[in-house]
């Protein structure tokens, strides 16, 4: 059975959490005891129908001011795969929130009011979504009832997302437009009859037949994190390495090389628990054994000999600043790509990218909260990156604030 | 009914025990929160698997309301027995004795609330910077936007609107002195990943969840489980009947359902079927829409 995840993005009011809460409704994933508290929830705020968006705002703020702070994980499954719903803050004071639930999808599925069209938000979820080189993109024009489910006005703002999507650099996306109204279910589950214009699929059965891509073909890399010795009777020599697979395959007998000591060996066995593996693929969490006793620690990256990244030690990065305090060229801070925390310093800020408009302000030489733009970055010890388009997996790192501990950048690293 | 409900997404345990290693790595002494039921029986299985053929390397510590199930006692002591872990216990009876926390009173006196407070100080006497729960995002809408890992501050306290961002698998463990982290591996299981986990992987509980003849009351349409520490009515005279518990907590805030389950397959069917959710069985989280919420404020798991 497979995983499916998807990251929901909105702006406010236009329906998201409804959306939500219908999908569940739909495949029958809201107990009953959940549904009588959301009927008293919606009456106590005097309203005359169930609110399903109740379902998904958690917190006390969020229910008081009806909008969604924090990015919320909800579960539903259909009979054919496991769904895993991100659902993130459709606020700008948010975006941080809305990259980070976007982070693991592989399916963004981006609101637009059919009475309002393409705005602001859009422009920025959709960055956000080319920059994660998120495969799919679900574009859902909701609220068609109050548009007499006109098909002119869908019709004109998938042409206007058209022409956003011609300026993309990540036309290897999919992309799907789908007419729904999420508070009547219109094209949710089945096909609506007030929309017999729509020839396409409704959303939920879309889901069902997206394929994943598991990417077998990018390069092998194992980070290091953990290292078992038992030094028990029975395992006294035993020395494994325990991590999941960023990408790739292993198989046993391959030529290894540990990062950075360019110590080789070959790989004597691949275990899970009690069973012994002939290969180990992407996410699968194992553990390696070597045929050498080299040096290998937590850190350390392990990689086919057939192909070794680079070390950096100066990294090209666009990244997302989520801290309250600006990033400005100088600041040390903590470089965390997999297992692996070195020192690092900004040494300078080539640009910001003005989301909405995909312009690029180059005079801008500093990065407030929820800003994306490109920085360079030295690091007191290589970093074995891969560029973020070559291979997602080993092509990310946060930046940690040495002071407060807090996370307050992600990055992805650029070829240059 | 589709076999496909019936199969556990191993995907799902691979990222578990990702963030397990992480979590040994990332911290000087971390522990597994132990409470008998089956989310932290899930937690030990994949602490075993993700430290194999080594030791898992953490305590097991358990916060005994005085409270619980004999029977989630007695399975407790089997399973640290036969794993050979190392098993913590704090009393909730101390600090009452210690007047840190008074008893509840009336009918609907729990000690759930209290655990919190035995829970901080044992993280503050025990020196632990990581601990690790088996509570899962589909439990209830305020654990739905818990992190993996949840920083708490001196007072075990959670901000919910000052999160750390988690991005890919990258986990942050740093925390500065006074501070400690909730771990959370089992965070995008839901109930059901649970029950499949446990049968795929043969895993045993202890006998409540099944079904079995015990002493009930009926009280605001539900079942509540006959014992001393209940304060009844006189109205309350309690019957025997054929139950199980889909949940393990105290005896004073877990309701029974009435089942004729006694074997796993039964157990998943009844929840595929079951028109109440997990946590709707629990009393405590029915005190108010935000009980959830404004507990983990005050530093409950």
């Amino acid at each position: 059975m497979d995983v499916l995840r998807i990251t929901t993005s909105g702006s406010v009011d236009d329906g998201k959490s409804t959306l939500i809460g219908r999908l569940l409704y739909d495949t029958n994933s809201i107990t009953q005891d959940k549904l009588e508290a959301l009927h008293n929830a919606s009456k106590r705020k005097g309203l005359d129908f169930t609110d399903l968006s109740l379902l998904t705002d958690g917190l006390i703020a969020e229910r008081e001011q009806g909008i969604t702070i924090d990015v919320a994980h909800i579960y539903f499954s259909t009979p054919n795969r496991k769904y895993i719903i991100a659902d993130t803050p459709g606020h700008f004071e948010y975006t941080r929130n809305m990259v980070t639930g976007s982070s693991t999808a592989q399916v963004s599925l981006i609101l637009i009011d059919a009475r309002k069209g393409i705005v602001e938000q859009t422009y920025r979820h959709y960055y956000i979504a080319q920059l994660l080189r998120i495969p799919h993109l679900v574009v859902c024009v909701n609220k068609m009832d109050l548009v007499d489910y006109e098909q002119a006005r869908f019709d004109s703002i998938v042409n206007d997302f058209k022409q956003l999507q011609a300026n993309s650099d990540f036309q290897a996306q999919t992309i799907q437009f789908i007419p729904i109204s999420s508070i009547y279910g219109e094209n949710l589950v089945t096909n609506s009859d007030k929309m017999a214009w729509y020839s396409g699929t409704p959303l939920l059965p879309y889901l069902e037949q997206i394929e994943l891509d598991f990417a077998a073909e990018r390069p092998a890399r194992f980070p290091v994190q953990y290292v078992i010795r038992p030094k028990t009777e029975q395992y006294h020599d035993f020395r494994g390495f325990a991590g999941k697979v960023a990408s790739g395959e292993f198989k046993i007998g391959d030529e290894v090389v540990s990062l950075p000591s360019n110590h080789k060996s070959k790989i004597k066995s691949i275990e899970k628990f009690e069973t012994q593996l002939s290969s180990a693929h992407a996410n699968d969490s194992v553990v390696i054994t070597l045929e050498d006793e080299i040096d290998v620690s937590r850190g350390n990256l392990l990689v086919k000999s057939s192909n070794i990244p680079e070390g950096l030690k100066e990294i090209a990065a666009r990244v997302c600043w989520m801290d309250q305090q600006k990033l400005t060229p100088g600041k040390a801070l903590l470089i965390q790509h997999g297992a692996n925390r070195v020192k690092a310093k900004v040494q300078s800020i080539d640009f910001v990218v003005e989301v909405t408009t995909q312009r690029i302000l180059d005079d801008k030489k500093e990065l407030g909260l929820n800003d994306i733009g490109k920085i360079r970055i030295k690091t007191a010890q290589p970093i074995f990156a891969d560029a973020y388009e070559q291979n997602p997996a080993n092509g990310t790192f946060i930046l940690i604030d040495e002071f407060t501990n807090a996370t307050v950048a992600i990055g992805f690293v650029s070829e240059a | 009914m589709s076999n496909i409900q019936w199969q556990f997404p191993r995907a799902l345990e691979d990222e578990a025990i990702y963030i397990l290693r992480e979590t040994a790595a990332q911290f000087e002494r971390p522990a597994i929160l132990f409470s008998g039921g089956k989310d932290s029986i899930t937690l030990v299985r994949l602490a075993q698997k993700a430290f194999h053929p080594g030791k898992i390397p953490f305590p097991l510590l358990h916060v005994d309301t005085g409270h619980n199930f004999p029977e989630t006692i007695q399975f407790r002591d089997w399973l640290v027995e036969t794993l050979g872990l190392e098993l913590i216990v704090r009393n909730v009876q101390d600090s009452i004795d210690q007047g840190k926390v008074k008893e509840e009173t009336g009918k609907y006196a729990s000690r759930n609330a209290l655990q919190t407070v035995t829970l901080l100080d044992a993280i503050e006497e025990l020196k632990f910077d990581a601990c690790i729960g088996g509570a899962r995002r589909d439990e209830e809408k305020a654990r739905a936007k818990e992190r993996i890992f949840s920083v708490r501050d001196e007072f075990g306290q959670w901000n919910a609107k000052m999160q750390r961002p988690e991005l890919f698998d990258h986990l942050n463990g740093k925390i500065n002195i006074g501070e400690n982290v909730r771990v959370f591996p089992i965070s995008n299981w839901t109930e059901l990943d649970v029950w499949n986990y446990i049968r795929e992987e043969n895993l045993a509980i202890p006998s409540i969840y099944f079904s079995h003849e015990r002493e009930i009351i009926e009280r605001d349409g539900m079942y509540w489980p006959y014992s001393s520490f209940l304060n009844t009515t006189e109205e309350e005279v309690p019957f025997k009947s054929k139950v199980r518990f889909r949940t393990v907590g105290d005896m004073t805030c877990t309701a029974a359902v009435v089942s004729e389950a006694d074997k796993l397959e039964d157990i998943i069917t009844e929840i595929l079927a079951a028109k109440i959710s997990e946590r709707g069985a629990r009393i405590d989280d029915k005190r108010s829409e935000a009980a959830m919420e404004r507990r983990k404020q005050a530093g409950y798991f």
